[in-house]
Formats: structure tokens, sequence, C-alpha cells
């Protein structure tokens, strides 16, 4: 009868505008995330050797914090304007809404960071041969990081200072993440095989995708009780 | 109707009362049995078991530690079920071993943890090492902060339980996800030198006395959760008549009006 | 056979905290019906509201659409029912008309928008980001919701609030048609409401304790 604009692929496309209308907001992972790439050569060495063997480490740790901090945004304007209580009572499968958004979140803070890595391991000194799988493992773990992220965001969306509670419930979340993600780029450095820790992100990823938005939905639906 | 029957068991242990009730029960010879293991257990242990060829007496520390690392694991499993019934069966009385249990089991992955640095010391030299084991012990450890920082981060008690509950699930599931991770992720990073002595091969004389230290660490887990649950309940219910009458009884003739 | 009423509240109680929050509430809305939800501060109104509109899930007790629980017929029932709440569910960097067509139904055209603007006295500031609107022009965005919504059931939390009179005399009138047309209204204000047939439900606090001795 009342066929909602909604669902999955409203909610894709609406929050996309959103970010769109806040794109200064929406960009200060990625610029935190370069920033912080001008940190390890000041405070470790700019040794072009030392930093090679960093690299791929460093890359995926200022990746996964720029990450961490654009998730505890994700439900917050919705909880705060009352969107999240108008979602929680629309006729249809909650996930699904849900995994709409974190879509666009990927889309406007995990994607660009992906493009931009081959220029921080440039800066970096990242051997040439882990450029193309830096790329390849920062799409897939940080489309799971915004998932295992968006569990947190739920979470304590209704929390004053959530955020760095955000932190503390997520990061051992992420840790497998981190593992294999660095893992894959060292090995591509090392000239082993590298499409074997990919497979495993990509496995997280699918199985991420498929838990994280049923606990998220039962998440939203037991903080908005507040 | 008999399927009703059948699970009133089941609801019945849910009632706080019942639970309060018949633990009072069991802790005499609860208490008996845990300080009798553990008597048994360190003794035997720290005392009478043979040195250890390589390590000397410093091996001795494995009688705390590797028992402190199983229940740590357990526990953290017994929290995430705990929860999960809560959350499916909204039963109260398992919001409160959920809750209880957190701290319990923070404490005994520190206590490994530490355990773990004071053996690393003597035998290898340093109190730290990023071994597979020690590094998922400390995110074991992580995983319970967290439950128990979302535990208490909320305003309704019921919230933070369902809270922590949610995130213990995702927790557990992640727990095997890590461990094999740290794992995979030591064998490529591995120093040769640097392994753990593993249980299996002991000498039978010192393998027994960690047998009993094992279960006298289950029994200890068992006390501790019972009688942190018990405040609980007295703590949540205290406006319930039955606790009420408890208070009444404990208070010394005179102050009885 | 009599229709079973649209909107059925029986026995509903729900427990926050080992409390009740109020008294088994029971009460029944039919087609045309108006009923006021009122109560002192906190005594539970839009926990009642929210029951009702599925949002939570009560303790003991039920709600019925058409005869049947609501967790039985959810999405049929979620379709039709409309809630505005506290928070007008407002995005405040999307413009007033992007806001609006996003809360109608799919089906609406873009003429029937710019009308529903007008209506609630929006005219000109249909392309204005909503951070620029006052409180009260935030209300008549999601107020006008009611122009466009074909839901048969609405329930409205303090909708008067931020509202001029000239406004509370356009919504009262809105009210009145809706009900003309067979549709339910379920409010709660502190407003005096002059609608003829308008029935009131007062939600008693409860307080006592929840638990069995």
């Amino acid at each position: 009868m009342i066929a909602s604009s909604q669902g999955f692929a409203g909610y894709l496309r609406r929050d996309l505008l959103l970010a769109y209308r806040r794109r200064g907001e929406v960009a200060s992972p990625l610029i935190f995330f370069v920033l912080v790439s001008t940190l390890i050569p000041l405070g470790i060495s700019p040794d072009s050797a030392r930093l090679a063997e960093l690299a791929p480490g460093m890359i995926w740790v200022m990746a996964l914090l720029a990450t961490l901090l654009s998730t505890e945004s994700l439900f917050a304007s919705d909880y705060q304007d009352g969107s999240l209580e108008q979602l929680l009572i629309s006729p249809q499968l909650l996930p699904l809404p849900v995994l709409g958004k974190i879509l666009a979140h990927w889309l406007v803070t995990g994607l660009p960071l992906t493009m931009v890595s081959p220029l921080i391991g440039l800066m970096l000194s990242l051997p040439a041969a882990g450029l193309m799988p830096m790329m390849a493992s920062l799409a897939l773990g940080t489309a799971c990081l915004s998932l295992l992220g968006a569990v947190g965001a739920a979470l304590t969306v209704s929390l004053r200072k959530g955020g760095l509670l955000l932190s503390v419930l997520v990061i051992p979340l992420y840790m497998p993440v981190i593992i294999f993600g660095s893992a894959a780029v060292q090995a591509a450095i090392d000239g082993l095989n590298w499409l074997g820790p990919l497979a495993v992100l990509g496995a997280m990823l699918s199985a991420a995708a498929a838990l994280c938005p049923l606990a998220i939905a039962g998440a939203l639906r037991l903080v908005s009780n507040n | 109707m008999a399927s009703g029957r059948n699970w009133n068991w089941f609801h019945r242990m849910g009632s706080p009362r019942w639970f309060y009730e018949t633990t009072g029960r069991w802790l005499p010879w609860l208490w008996v049995l845990t300080l009798g293991l553990m008597l048994i257990g360190l003794v035997w242990g720290l005392a009478f078991a043979p040195q250890d060829a390589k390590q000397g007496n410093s091996f001795r520390i494995i009688y705390l530690h590797v028992p402190a690392s199983f229940l740590a694991l357990a526990g953290y499993y017994l929290m995430a079920i705990a929860g999960a019934i809560g959350l499916i069966w909204k039963m109260k009385l398992s919001y409160m071993v959920m809750k209880s249990a957190a701290p319990i089991g923070a404490a005994l992955t520190f206590i490994a943890l530490f355990t773990g640095a004071v053996w690393g010391k003597p035998t290898w030299g340093t109190y730290w090492v990023w071994d597979a084991r020690i590094t998922s012990m400390l995110i074991l450890l992580f995983l319970y902060l967290g439950v128990l920082a979302l535990q208490y981060a909320f305003h309704s008690q019921e919230t933070g339980n369902k809270a922590s509950a949610i995130l213990a699930l995702v927790g557990t599931v992640n727990i095997p996800i890590i461990y094999k991770s740290v794992d995979w992720w030591y064998t490529l990073h591995q120093p040769a030198t640097i392994k753990f002595t593993s249980a299996p091969s002991m000498h039978p004389d010192m393998f027994q006395p960690l047998l009993v230290m094992i279960v006298a660490m289950y029994s200890f887990y068992a006390l501790a959760l019972i009688l942190h649950t018990r405040t609980e309940i007295l703590r949540r219910e205290r406006k319930a008549g039955w606790v009420r009458e408890l208070a009444q009884r404990a208070q010394p003739a005179e102050v009885r009006q | 056979m009599s229709t079973p009423p649209l909107l059925t509240v029986e026995q509903l109680a729900f427990e926050r905290d080992d409390c009740n929050v109020f008294k088994p509430a029971n009460f029944v809305v039919d087609a045309g019906d108006i009923v006021q939800i009122e109560g002192a501060n906190g005594a539970g109104k839009t926990t009642l509201m929210r029951l009702m509109t599925s949002a939570l899930q009560p303790t003991s007790g039920a709600v019925l659409y058409r005869g049947r629980p609501i967790s039985d017929c959810r999405y049929e029932y979620l379709d039709n029912i409309l809630y505005i709440g506290h928070q007008s569910g407002v995005k405040m960097t999307l413009s007033a008309e992007e806001n609006l067509r996003w809360m109608s139904p799919a089906s609406t055209s873009a003429v029937e928008i710019t009308q529903a603007l007008d209506a609630v006295g929006l005219r000109g500031f249909a392309d204005v980001p909503c951070y620029s609107l006052s409180a009260g022009q935030h209300r008549r965005v999601a107020l006008a919701r009611l122009h466009t919504s074909k839901a048969v059931i609405w329930y409205l939390d303090e909708p008067f609030t931020s509202i001029d009179k000239q406004g509370v005399l356009a919504l009262q009138q809105q009210l009145e048609s809706h009900l003309r047309q067979g549709g339910a209204v379920v409010l709660s204000t502190h407003q005096n409401l002059p609608i003829d047939g308008l029935r009131k439900y007062s939600v008693e606090p409860h307080g006592d304790l929840a638990v069995p001795s």
C-alpha cells in the first residue's frame, strides 16, 4: 500500500546525499590519514630503508584509526533528530537499510582511503610490489572495519561520550583484519603468495556483511528504548 | 500443558530467590572443596613436584598460569551464554550471572598475563614476549574490559545488561577468529627460540598437580561466581519481601524492634 | 458479524528497571475516533505511544490491529500508521522539500509535495536547507507529512509544540478531516482540543515493583 522510498537503495542514496552536504566534515578522516603519515618519518626516521620496513603495518594502522574516527557519526545524527525512531517502525527488514548506510559510509571513508594509499605508500617508501596489494587489502579491509565499527557505533549511539567507549569495544574486533591486511602487503613485498591472506580478508568481509547487520539491528532496537 | 511442565524446572531456575536459597545450601561445601583443592594443588605443585630440567624452579608458576588461562577463556564463554539466555528468554537471573562473570573473568585473564610475565623473566630474560598465546590472552582481556565498560555505561541497568550481552556474543564469534589469526601471525614472525612449554610433553609427576590445580580453579571460579551473583541478586531485588526479611533476621536482636 | 475495531489495547504493560511504568492500559480506537492520551509529566505517555507503534515490545498484554496482534501482522500494521514523535525526524542538511519527499509514500507526485508544503505555510521555503529554519518551521515540515500520508492511524506525540495559533487551528482542521475520512488519531498534548468526539485516556503511573514475592 504505502511503498516506502526507503530500503537498502533508499538509505544508500540518502546517506550519500547527506555526506555530500557535509563534505567538509566527512573528509576529515582522509585528511587525518594523510597528516598522520607525516608523523611517521618525523617521529621515527626519514631513512628510506627503515620506512620501507615499517610501511605496510604503519599504513594499515593509520587507515584503521582513520576509519575508527569516522565510525562514531554513523548513527549519531539519526539518533538525535529522530530518524532512527522512524527507521525502527518502518515496514522493512532492519538489516537491509543498515547495510545501505554502512555501504554509504564505506564509499565515503574507506574507498577514499584506499584510493589515496598509493600516494601514502610512495611517501613512506613502500616497495612497488606492495602498492597494488595495499590497495586490494585496504579495499576489503576497510569495508570489514566499517561493518565491525558499526556494531560498536550502534551499541554506543545513545551515550554522551560514546566515542572513547566505541574505540575500546571495537579495536579488539579489528585485530584479525589488520593481521591479515598487513600480512598480505608484506607477503607481496617478500615475493610470497599474497592472495592467500587476501582471500581470508574476503572471507571475513562476507561473514561480517552477513552477521553484523543482524547484531546492529538488535542493538539499535535496544538503545532507542532509552 | 505437557510441554509447559517439562520446562518448569528451567523457568524455576530463573527465579533469583530460588537461586539464592539453593546456592546458600551448597556454599559451605563449595568453600571446603575449593580451599581443599587449592591447598593440595598449590602445596604439591610449588613444593613437592620435581624440578624442571631446563627451567629449575621457575616453571612452577604454571600451576597458577595455566589454570587461570583456561578459566579466563571458559569464563568468557560462560558470560556470553548467560547473556544469550538473558536475551532469548528474558531471564533476569541470567543477566545477573553474566554481570558477575565479567569482573571475575577479567581478573583471571590479568592473573594469567601477570604470571606469564613472571614466568618469562627468569626463563627468557624478558617480562613480555609477543607470542601467540600471550597476545591472544591480551586481546581477551580487552574483550572483557569492553563488556565491563559497556555494562556500566548506561543509566538503565537493563539496557546495560542487554548491550553487554550483545557485545559478549559478538566477542564470542570473534574469539576463534582472533586466536587463529594471532596463531597464524605468530608463525609468520616466529623467532626460532622462543616457545612456551606445552603441557603434554610434561612428566606425569609434574602434570598431576597441574590437573589438581585446574580442577581447583574451576571450583574457585564457581565459588566466586556464585558469591558475586548472590550479592547482585540482593542488590537488585532489595525491594522484594524476602530480601527485607533476610535483612531483618541478619540484624542483631537488640536492633530489631 | 461485526468487524473488529481498528485498534485494541489489551492489558498493555511495560516494565522498566523492575518497575511497571503505568497501570495496564485498556482501550479501543475505531475508525473516526480521536483519543487524547493525558497524564502528568513522566507518567508514561510517550512510552505508551511507542508501545502502540511497536517501537517498544510490551512486557505483557498486546496491541491488536483489526483484531490481530501487531506482532502477527507487523508490516501490514506499520504500513498503515504514521508516527510523529518529539523529535521531528527532519534532517537539518536537507531541504524541506527533500525531507518531505523522503517521508512521503513513493507514489507522491511533486505537485502534491508542493501543495503539502504550501498547506503548512512553508511556501517559498521548499528549497531552503532546514538548518536555517526556525523550530516552529521544523515542526511544520514534519507536520506536512500529514498531507501526503495515506496512513489510517496517526500517532502524534505533542504535535502542537512550537506551533503558533494559526498553525494550531490548521492542524485541528486537518485532524478533523482525517477523522471524517475514516482515519483514527491517537495523540498526546497539553493543549485543549475542541474536536467533536474527542475521548481522553488517562495514563496512571504505576510505580510498583513488578517482582514476585
